[in-house]
């Protein structure tokens, strides 16, 4: 059920190294030539922010846990890039292009690059799935974890929080729903609360008594808490 | 290819099923790392996808034009001025919007101030979601999966390790950015700040104080 990314609370992963405020945002060429392929090729519009999140959780674990973070968006992208038929096995094993592709037209220009990343990409929908809860309301999160739609799918309730009982602090909306859009199925957006869990809910030796993470989560994750 | 289940006919499959059978297509590209970059990007150019010259803008923005400065002006406006942190406290897309600061990565914000009685932080422990727009491109720590596992679960050992250690009594909310909102923290305006202008509280505003792993400098 679970997957490598979904690391919160996790041990075993030693210090954390702060950087200084005037480190390089990126420490080698390749890693900013990493994002910019990325974000050019997701200009391309062949695929959603949910289905290239998934392309990196679809690594195998140990490529997952082996890889740089950069290392995992090129791995990731590579897989994006087959799956949409955008670039064939063939080319990829040739390291040539076989014809020039029928997308060409979509290829992000110089010129427009201010304007495509001002521009964004809301998540935010209309959607006629009633609003089930209101700011103070108590919930709880499900209790086995998964995608609903699609066996080992994309999700974003992490395990560290399932079924756990908070309280709604935000109402956000209705959102594009992650674990439908990440696999063509649409946007089924619904409500999404911001929802507030006590420390001592979440982790067997909490650090301090009023400490609490908060988290994002869609209405078709939370249960009324009785 | 996502719905060709391999196992059972009633439940559409994750698609990892069908890379066992042929290896991830990743595998096919030279494993070096600057290599393979190299290799997407002239397949890619060749099919007339992508162009070289805005690969090198996108790098140039992300590198002089959109970073932590931006969200220090939002900071120190909302220190300067009262009726600004209202609204940004209330609306904070809306508010950064209209200083020229929404985009990719910061479509849904919400602004999170620290008070005397809690302080914040913000983490993605599902992968790296952060306000582009507001700071720029995640430090590495960011996306270390040390930051991505500990955040949640010790938040204080985390401070510890960035050299914060906060009151007595002071709760840590922790926000794990598992959707589209994007959180960008108000650091406290330390004392001693009253007669500085925008530019000046501007060099006090950190990086790190608007995730939290950081406090706002003293002068």
């Amino acid at each position: 059920m679970t997957r490598v990314h979904d690391m919160g609370g996790r041990f075993g992963d030693g210090a954390i190294v702060p950087e200084a405020e005037d480190a390089p945002v990126f420490y080698k060429d390749w890693h900013g030539r990493a994002l910019a392929v990325t974000l050019a090729a997701g200009a391309l519009g062949k695929w959603n922010i949910d289905i290239s999140r998934h392309g990196r959780e679809c690594l195998s674990p140990v490529d997952y846990a082996s890889m740089s973070y950069y290392e995992k968006w090129m791995a990731g992208l590579t897989g994006l890039l087959v799956d949409a038929e955008v670039l064939s096995r063939e080319e990829l094993a040739a390291g040539q292009a076989i014809g020039v592709s029928e997308l060409a037209g979509k290829r992000m220009k110089a010129a427009n690059v201010a304007s495509v990343l001002a521009s964004g990409g809301p998540a935010d929908r209309p959607s006629d799935v009633p609003m089930a809860f209101g700011v103070g309301d108590v919930v709880r999160t499900r209790r086995v974890n998964g995608n609903r739609l699609v066996d080992g799918g994309h999700t974003r309730l992490p395990s560290y929080a399932v079924g756990a009982t908070g309280r709604i602090i935000i109402v956000h909306g209705t959102h594009v729903l992650p674990d439908s859009s990440a696999h063509h199925l649409g946007d089924a957006a619904e409500p999404l609360y911001a929802v507030a869990f006590a420390a001592s809910e979440l982790w067997t030796n909490p650090e301090h008594p009023d400490d609490e993470v908060v988290l994002d989560l869609w209405q078709s994750y939370l249960d009324p808490a009785a | 290819m996502y719905l060709l289940s391999l196992h059972d006919p009633q439940m559409p499959h994750d698609h990892s099923d069908h890379d066992a059978l042929d290896g991830h297509p990743h595998t096919l590209l030279p494993s070096d790392p600057a290599l393979r970059v190299k290799a997407l990007e002239t397949i890619l150019t060749q099919k007339g996808l992508i162009d070289p010259a805005a690969l090198d803008e996108i790098i140039e923005t992300y590198e002089t034009k959109i970073g932590p400065r931006n969200g220090a002006r939002v900071v120190a406006k909302a220190w300067l001025d009262p009726a600004f942190r209202t609204a940004l406290l209330a609306d904070a897309t809306a508010v950064v919007s209209e200083l020229g600061y929404y985009g990719r990565q910061g479509e849904h914000m919400i602004a999170v101030e620290n008070t005397d009685a809690v302080h914040n932080m913000v983490v993605c422990t599902l992968c790296s979601c952060y306000p582009w727009p507001l700071l720029g491109i995640p430090p590495t720590w960011y996306k270390s999966d040390a930051y991505r596992a500990r955040a949640v679960r010790e938040p204080r050992k985390v401070l510890s390790e960035f050299g914060v250690t906060l009151p007595e009594g002071m709760a840590v909310r922790v926000w794990d950015s598992t959707a589209e909102t994007r959180y960008l923290v108000i650091p406290q305006r330390p004392a001693g700040t009253e007669g500085l202008d925008e530019a000046a509280l501007m060099d006090l505003i950190s990086r790190d104080s608007m995730i939290g792993t950081g406090l706002a400098a003293t002068p």
